[in-house]
């Protein structure tokens, strides 16, 4: 099943006189179960695509349809609503709201989706297992390293049960012995429940563990390789 | 979640929500101490004013105040002499039986205010036993009078001297007499000091032809806050077409007009003190949502809307605000309580100034609820007009742009 299809994307920055064109044309189908990396040098519009495609940003040309909706059809409080039911979000660093601990970040959006409390106390104990924080869930992001904040955003991401996980470097700040960690996790859960992960990445370490790499440069695709 | 998130959001930066709540605590204490002492002093200066004679009202037949005259007395009938029946003892009413008449001694002569006076009651309100400055202070059956200081220097009288009145009574009766002078007072007010004359009440009715008659119920009251409340009452129990009632706003506009004046100066103050702080409590919530712009995109990218999101800036600001303003009222609560009991007294020369209008020389603070509500609701609605900019801000959050900072 497709859950992601973007059509002829494009995204335009207007600097004054030169135009900026970010994301040139992008065609790309996205299936469910897919762990598929996004590369290519800095700049060639690896966020600006990913952006568009979690409906945090608008293209300038082309559609994007998730899960048969056209995101453009969305109002913006639509839009909000869209994003907290079907997407996960991973940032490259700071993603996590620094006074709650690690399992009330967890918990805060099933808070959003208004989720019973039965549920989001299993369901938290269950994702901060999943990511191997099960004994720090009392802990303050700012008393976890890095990796283990990531791994926090990931349950997060998947606490709200999205279609997919949209995750841009998350590894970027990460030393590699965490890069691995997070790498393992996140390939687990795919195998294991079927989630589906698009991810952007610099790093070569991740880009040999993704199954479908798609390399972007100067905002169009240049190649895209499923492996096995 | 969203008290729990707000609470918890403003003591991460604990510095600078004790310097936002402390600049609201010394707001609303410096509002609220300055009103204190404004109010005090106003409260205490009605009180001395209509104490050197008009009281806090006075209830005369209707006309009385715009033309008075011996011919428009009233009877004092039971229900005039037993309203104090109706209060507790918050009120008095002491009768007067007022009138003009022509004072001579020897060979001078001086227009004067007559007053026929319930020596007892009297004591309530003008307390002219304490401004004796020389002979006794008179009782409701003496055949003698009580002069001013400046009347009796000016006719040459002392103690003991008889002094003649000429004047005319009720309905056109010639009214004559002579008392000797029993005692002589000295009031604070050089106007009244010099022009008063006052005897028992019973012999006033006598001298002026009007048995049984005075021209003036004066009201005096513990606490004039009171004074509305008691207007409202007494009209519902003596026939206001037949009698008014004259409050001391009414006798004494200028004293009012004053107390406005100085209260407005005291509120231009307090505008500017708000002014000022008002700007340092914004620049520390603009600092605030400056520096969480990043977390507000994150917020409202994984699917927070963004009123939820001004519901707990908009709860931190609120909270930060309560915690100044129960502090300030808290730490103004013994602070004016202190100087209410134990009000201000002035030393040294400034004493003199104060004796020369016959007032204590002391400001007590004023305990009045309003002012603590008042100006915490004063410091509430500038905080909250204050958290309308982050509110904007949040309002208007683009994920995108917030994130890349
Ligand atoms: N808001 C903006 N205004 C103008 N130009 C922009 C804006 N955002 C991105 N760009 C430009 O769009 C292009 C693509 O940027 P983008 O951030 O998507 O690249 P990237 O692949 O994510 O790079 P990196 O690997 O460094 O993160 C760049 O040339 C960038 O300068
Ligand atoms: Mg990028």
């Amino acid at each position: 099943m497709i859950i992601i299809k973007t059509e002829n994307v494009k995204k335009i920055y207007q600097e004054t006189e030169v135009h900026v064109h970010a994301v040139n044309g992008v065609d790309l189908e996205i299936e469910q179960g897919e762990f598929t990396a996004i590369v290519g040098p800095s700049g060639s519009g690896k966020t600006t695509f990913l952006n568009m495609v979690g409906g945090l940003d608008t293209p300038t040309e082309g559609k994007i349809v998730i899960d048969n909706t056209d995101i453009a059809d969305l109002k913006s409080n639509e839009l909000i609503d869209f994003r907290l039911n079907n997407i996960g979000f991973v940032f490259q660093s700071y993603n996590l709201i620094p006074v709650l601990t690690a399992k009330e970040n967890v918990e805060f959006i099933m808070l959003l989706q208004n989720r019973s409390k039965e549920e989001r106390d299993d369901r938290v104990k269950e994702l901060l297992e999943a990511v191997g924080l099960g004994d720090r869930a009392d802990n303050k992001p700012s008393e976890l390293s890095g990796g283990q904040q990531q791994r926090v955003a990931v349950a997060r991401a998947l606490a709200s049960k999205p279609k997919f996980v949209l995750a841009d470097e998350p590894t970027a700040n990460l030393d590699s012995k965490s890069t691995e960690n997070l790498l393992d996790m996140m390939a687990e859960l795919n195998k294991n429940e079927n989630i589906t992960f698009l991810f952007s990445t610099h790093d070569q370490r991740v880009i040999n563990r993704a199954r479908r790499v798609i390399t972007l440069e100067d905002g169009k695709i240049i190649s895209d390789e499923t492996k096995g | 979640m969203y008290l729990k998130l707000a609470w918890r959001n403003i003591w991460r930066n604990k510095r600078r929500t004790f310097i936002t709540a402390g600049s609201i605590l010394f707001a609303v204490f410096f509002a609220i101490g300055m009103r204190s002492m404004q109010f005090g002093t106003y409260d205490k200066s009605i009180e001395n004013i209509v104490g050197f004679y008009t009281g806090y009202a006075q209830i005369h037949k209707l006309g009385y105040h715009d033309d008075p005259s011996i011919n428009k007395c009233i009877e004092y009938t039971e229900t005039l002499q037993n309203l104090s029946n109706n209060f507790g003892d918050e009120v008095t009413f002491i009768p007067r039986l007022e009138s003009f008449a022509l004072a001579s001694y020897d060979i001078a002569n001086k227009g004067v205010m007559l007053v026929g006076i319930d020596p007892e009651k009297e004591q309530t309100l003008t307390k002219l036993n304490k401004k004796l400055i020389d002979g006794d202070y008179i009782t409701a059956s003496d055949k003698s009078v009580i002069l001013t200081e400046g009347l009796a220097e000016y006719l040459k009288l002392k103690v003991n001297d008889t002094i003649v009145f000429i004047s005319q009574g009720y309905h056109g009766v010639s009214a004559a007499g002579k008392y000797p002078v029993k005692g002589i007072v000295k009031f604070a007010s050089p106007d009244l000091n010099q022009r008063l004359a006052f005897f028992p009440l019973k012999e006033a009715q006598w001298f002026y032809g009007a048995d049984n008659m005075i021209s003036t119920i004066t009201l005096s009251l513990k606490e004039h806050k009171q004074l509305d409340y008691i207007i409202a009452k007494l009209e519902g129990i003596i026939n206001t077409e037949e009698y008014e009632i004259i409050d001391w706003k009414t006798m004494i506009p200028e004293i009012l007009q004053q107390i406005e004046l100085d209260s407005k100066a005291g509120l231009i103050i307090l505008f500017i003190l708000y002014m000022i702080i008002g700007f340092g409590i914004f620049g520390t919530i603009l600092m605030m949502t400056t520096e969480r712009r990043y977390e507000f995109g994150i917020l409202v990218a994984i699917g927070m809307k963004r009123y939820k999101l001004s519901i707990i800036v908009w709860l931190e600001v609120l909270m930060m605000a309560i915690l100044g303003i129960i502090g300030g009222i808290l730490i103004s609560i013994p602070v004016t309580y202190y100087f209410h009991i134990n009000p201000i007294e002035f030393t040294g020369e400034a004493v003199k100034a104060f004796e020369k209008f016959g007032v204590e020389p002391i400001i007590p603070f004023s305990m009045d609820p309003t002012i603590y509500i008042g100006q915490a609701i004063m410091v509430f609605i500038m905080t909250v007009l204050i958290s309308i900019y982050p509110l904007y801000v949040v309002s208007n959050i683009k994920p995108v742009a917030a994130m890349r900072g």
